[in-house]
């Protein structure tokens, strides 16, 4: 696996908000440093789980490595390409192979649009049919594939329930037929009974197109279910990094740790008898992250050096990679 | 156990008429909570466990709904037939309540201070000193450090872990016996979800205090209930106490609810078992049993008649035909 390039690579990927204050002059009175630093790369066909509460920036390195934020500085690789520094043309050619589905089924369709316009607007944009007439065969095509009944075409959003609000998402994202999806958080709006059948659909398609994802949940217990390797993220940078089962079996940093014990277990002998680490406190405010190790301030384990210096970011194990001076 | 229970619900019933039709939202539910008691209650958005509670507390706005029919004994009182101002006696002070958002059940331009101290003025009559110390004392035991300081904070000064702490110490500053929580941890990450319920747990032994916890999640009441109650389309589907409720559970709906959950404790074998189809619309009274068309289960008999809750082991109790260990009739 190791030996092939992979389809997405994201180096040094950062991006800032600047915050302003002052309603006629604004001036910058300073930086939320949502992602300060991150890389990563996906193999073909491979799920990669990004995990960590919210604030930690999950939601922002999806956005921005599609484009859809500026990004501050970094290089975003898909299938060779470099989706941030391309212009007009081939930067349309690029977006064609990666798209993104929404956590908000409600927020994320047009209420005044068919399903028809949502599901064909990608194939409008890339023009990938002559006519309209292709392009709503195309559209009937796709609802099947995500089972909903293409009769229902000509529906509009409201008539639908979240969870096939939720595949008329993902039909519109396969309409460009695309390598890479981002699954933004896709199935936490839903109920349980549904998210099964909504995380069932993704990986059928999977096997089918041969997609690659970046699953990005808060949902622990579904991250490994669908992801082949799982990033944790922490105040914008990435503090763990490995395979699904090293990383729930064997994880190293102090904030996974506390992150998988405070996932309850349906099992309630299970669940009274195991030792939870509790963290204190919130995540602090990503407009003044603390020095050194980001994580210092709730750490249990933390020393002196975690103050001061930034942990390394190193493979601890064969595939496994970890920023922690305690490890 | 011949001891009278706190709270016990008989045949609840709430409906709410609305321009398209009659929603049934609770279709006779009855249970009881006992004193220092946590039971939580479990289903779907949709299944009635919030309109269960707020029918209680008689906080549905009437119309357009309606609650026509059920008892709820509170201490051996009807607290149903009560009078509003006979209820703002039990509301906060005997049965208080928390809610999934914290942000949208705190005022906004009022200071904490100002909304902690206003429930011990109205039903304690203590002095605005009092108030105010009590306060600071109630903000401490949520665990809110520097609690004088920030009784003079705004709502939005807090993080959403923070305003759900208020929101507890408001819900306790009465001492009720019964505190009611809907989905307190819903909006919360994982690690602030674990400090709240260490919390409520804790309160709970020191306070001997009873809680009727409600969620969509099977995992989170695991570790702290005692019984649980799973909720469909406005009917109590199941019954059990915790450990038999996730060791032999005897409906399908629970089935399903567990095989659909993923494990953080286990690798991955298979793909998850999904339940077909969406939950029943509410404005068709239903015919037979609710769940009969998303049941792998399901009989003939399911489909004509909808089976009513019976016992089918000590502390078990549950509303289906099917014996689901051999498919057949029970």
């Amino acid at each position: 696996m190791s030996e092939t390039k992979p389809l997405v690579e994201v180096q040094d990927l950062k991006k800032h908000f600047p915050v302003s204050r002052g309603l006629i002059f604004q001036r910058n009175v300073g930086l939320v440093r949502a992602v300060d630093g991150v890389s990563f790369s996906i193999q073909r066909g491979e799920t990669l789980g990004m995990v960590g509460e919210s604030g930690c920036g999950k939601t922002t390195v999806g956005r921005t490595m599609l484009g859809l934020y500026p990004a501050t500085s970094g290089k975003v690789t898909i299938d060779g390409d470099d989706i941030l520094h391309l212009k007009g043309n081939d930067q349309l050619r690029v977006r064609r192979k990666a798209q993104i589905i929404f956590q908000d089924p409600y927020a994320s369709l047009n209420p005044r649009w068919t399903v028809n316009s949502i599901i064909s607007e990608p194939m409008r944009v890339h023009k990938l049919f002559a006519t309209e007439k292709e392009r709503t065969e195309r559209a009937k095509e796709l609802m099947q594939r995500v089972g909903l009944n293409p009769r229902l075409l000509n529906r509009f959003p409201h008539e639908f329930s979240g969870g096939q609000r939720q595949r008329i998402g993902i039909a519109r994202a396969l309409a460009s037929d695309p390598l890479f999806v981002v699954c933004d958080e896709p199935i936490s709006a839903l109920d349980v009974s549904i998210q099964a059948q909504v995380v069932n659909l993704l990986e059928e398609l999977q096997d089918q197109l041969g997609l690659t994802y970046l699953f990005i949940a808060h949902d622990l217990s579904m991250v490994r279910h669908i992801c082949d390797r799982v990033a944790v993220l922490y105040l914008g940078v990435m503090v763990e990094l490995a395979d699904r089962d090293e990383l729930y079996e064997k994880p190293l940093h102090p904030y996974t740790k506390a992150l998988l014990s405070a996932v309850p277990i349906p099992d309630p002998r299970k669940d009274r008898a195991r030792k939870r680490t509790i963290l204190t406190g919130d995540v602090p405010s990503p407009l003044n992250p603390p020095s050194g190790c980001r994580f210092h301030t709730r750490c249990p384990i933390a020393m002196e050096v975690c103050k001061k210096d930034v942990p390394e970011w190193r493979e601890a194990a064969q595939g496994h990679f970890v920023a922690c001076h305690a490890v | 156990m011949t001891q009278q229970p706190l709270l016990e619900v008989n045949d609840l019933r709430t409906r709410f008429h609305t321009p398209e039709g009659i929603i049934h939202a609770v279709n006779g539910i009855s249970f009881q909570v006992s004193e220092g008691e946590t039971v939580a209650i479990v289903g779907e958005s949709g299944c009635g466990k919030s309109v269960s509670m707020m029918s209680l507390l008689k906080l549905i706005p009437q119309p357009p709904g309606e609650i026509y029919s059920g008892k709820a004994f509170y201490r051996g009182e009807n607290i149903l037939s009560k009078s509003e101002q006979e209820m703002e006696d039990v509301r906060g002070k005997e049965i208080a309540m928390i809610f999934q958002d914290p942000m949208t059940s705190l005022n906004p331009v009022l200071s904490i201070g100002h909304q902690l101290t206003e429930a011990l003025r109205e039903h304690l009559g203590m002095t605005l000193e009092q108030a105010e110390s009590r306060a600071v004392e109630l903000l401490d035991q949520v665990g809110i450090p520097d609690a004088a300081r920030r009784l003079h904070d705004y709502p939005h000064q807090f993080s959403g872990g923070m305003r759900q702490r208020v929101m507890i110490a408001m819900a306790l500053s009465c001492t009720p016996s019964l505190l009611i929580a809907d989905e307190p941890t819903t909006a919360l990450d994982v690690t602030i979800q674990a400090q709240i319920v260490e919390l409520v747990t804790r309160l709970r032994e020191s306070l001997h205090m009873a809680i009727i916890w409600i969620t969509h999640d099977l995992g989170v009441v695991a570790g702290m209930a005692d019984r649980v109650i799973v909720m469909y389309a406005g009917f109590i589907v199941e019954e059990a106490q915790v450990e038999e409720l996730y060791d032999a559970p005897a409906h399908p709906y629970t089935l399903a609810l567990l095989a659909a959950l993923p494990r953080i404790d286990r690798r991955r074998d298979q793909r998850l078992k999904s339940i077909p189809g969406a939950p029943p619309n509410l404005l068709l009274a239903p015919r037979g049993c609710p769940f009969a068309p998303r049941c792998e289960f399901a009989l003939d008999k399911c489909r004509q008649e909808n089976p009513i809750l019976t016992g089918i082991a000590a502390n078990h109790q549950a509303a289906c035909w099917v014996d689901v260990k051999t498919g057949g009739l029970r």
